[in-house]
């Protein structure tokens, strides 16, 4: 009976909370482990779980840790809305509930050979760091690395440390910029797009993973396209209203779509006529 | 002589002279010369006449909005390859913000009278010029818009 719960898509597992930290003003990270002994989660990157508040409510956030670690669950959740201030509020030994992972991952396995483009704009470097994390792992495996991030100011920048640190690889070239900041700032001041041209990478033969607000997902697919990036190349990370996460309740309808089971994570020439379309 | 089919050549490597005409580019490196400057060190200077338009080389150049009494605003940041300072096509000819060398950083100058004077004459050149000049600054407008609606605030 326990075992068939625990294989129901919409029974959370209980999850105690490792660590709790602060990443900007009005954002943190959960890292969670299983309270079932021999519990932790396989997922793939890109994928996401719903995270239930006990007596408040759940919400999707997608996956923000290593995936080779199974034992340790990470979650980088923006404090927007009454759940995730509520997950603000939690503290390590705290217990919340999971479902997943859902979804459908980054393709880091079909971008073997290939050059690997990543492009993020604020909170959506998050859903992309468990791909970054598989690429620098497997790093020959690919070829050219690019990681491209835009924020708002130099304080909204997430994972400074960990963007440093690639950056300090002779293999991964990373390029942060900002929109606004005073002259205390020495790094790039502009939009993400901007990076693109500069961005050294085989245009031929490059996946592209886009994740962040869709304004800026449109302007940097913009940018590609023309460039020589094929629009099979272009992978992004859609988010609409998810709730149920298995595709039966219908609220992230996307077209044809369900975001929760068909996505997040898309290629671009699938969704492409759908994006233009300004009701959806 | 020797000088001009140095310049010629330079700008032909540039990426914004690229797709010009040749002898649009000969005609142009008249009026064209080179320039250095330290890492921080101003290169232009709100309100002061555009007299020129700068090519960067080999550097970093920050636009800037300055504010009484506080740091400047760094509108945006350009890279080796970009171009700036197009205040001296539109009358009257006076720079919108300051440019500040982020790092060492070499330059190509084109005198912006002897420019308009060649133009002027040469309306072939000036459509040459200006067909450059409209992709980059549409470009901008569009990363501008971009910069400015805050789209990484909360939705």
């Amino acid at each position: 009976m326990r075992e068939a719960r625990q294989n129901d898509p919409m029974t959370p597992t209980p999850y105690r909370v490792l660590e709790k930290r602060r990443e900007q003003a009005d954002s943190f990270t959960l890292e969670l482990a299983s309270i079932n002994a021999g519990g932790g989660q396989n997922f793939r990157p890109g994928q996401f779980n719903m995270l239930y508040v006990f007596g408040v409510g759940e919400v999707p956030i997608s996956i923000s840790g290593d995936p080779a670690n199974a034992d340790r669950l990470v979650h980088t959740i923006r404090n927007v809305g009454g759940v995730t201030n509520a997950m603000a509020g939690l503290n390590k030994g705290d217990v919340i509930g999971v479902r997943g992972p859902f979804g459908s991952a980054w393709p880091v396995k079909e971008a073997e050979g290939d050059d690997v483009v990543i492009i993020a704009g604020g909170v959506g470097l998050a859903p992309l760091r468990p791909a970054i994390h598989h690429v620098l792992t497997d790093r020959s495996k690919y070829g050219r690395f690019v990681i491209l991030y835009g924020a708002r100011t130099p304080r909204d920048i997430m994972f400074m440390p960990e963007l440093m640190k690639w950056r300090g690889r002779f293999d991964t070239q990373v390029e942060v910029t900002v929109d606004r900041t005073s002259n205390d700032w020495s790094g790039n001041v502009g939009a993400v797009t901007k990076l693109i041209p500069r961005a050294d990478f085989d245009r031929g033969r490059a996946t592209v993973l886009v994740c962040g607000p869709e304004i800026m997902m449109r302007f940097a697919i913009a940018e590609l396209d023309g460039s020589g990036v094929s629009k099979d190349s272009i992978y992004v990370s859609m988010e609409r209203n998810m709730k149920c996460a298995v595709g039966f309740c219908g609220h992230c309808q996307f077209g044809g779509y369900f975001v929760c089971r068909d996505g997040p994570v898309f290629p671009y020439g699938k969704i492409e006529a759908l994006l233009k379309i300004r009701e959806l | 002589m020797v000088k001009i089919e140095g310049f010629d050549k330079l700008m032909r490597e540039h990426h914004f002279f690229r797709n010009m005409a040749k002898e649009s580019c000969r005609i142009l490196s008249g009026c064209a010369k080179n320039e250095r400057f330290d890492a921080d060190a101003c290169i232009i200077r709100e309100g002061d006449p555009a007299d020129k338009f700068y090519l960067i080389r080999d550097g970093a150049v920050a636009l800037e909005l300055h504010m009484p009494g506080k740091n400047p605003i760094i509108l945006e940041t350009l890279h080796t390859g970009d171009i700036f300072g197009w205040s001296w096509i539109v009358s009257p000819y006076k720079w919108s913000y300051d440019a500040r060398a982020v790092k060492p950083t070499r330059l190509i100058s084109l005198e912006a009278k002897c420019l308009r004077k060649k133009i002027k004459k040469n309306h072939t050149l000036g459509f040459d010029l200006y067909s450059q000049f409209i992709p980059v600054m549409g470009k901008r407008l569009n990363a501008t818009r971009l910069q400015m609606i805050d789209i990484y605030g909360k939705s």
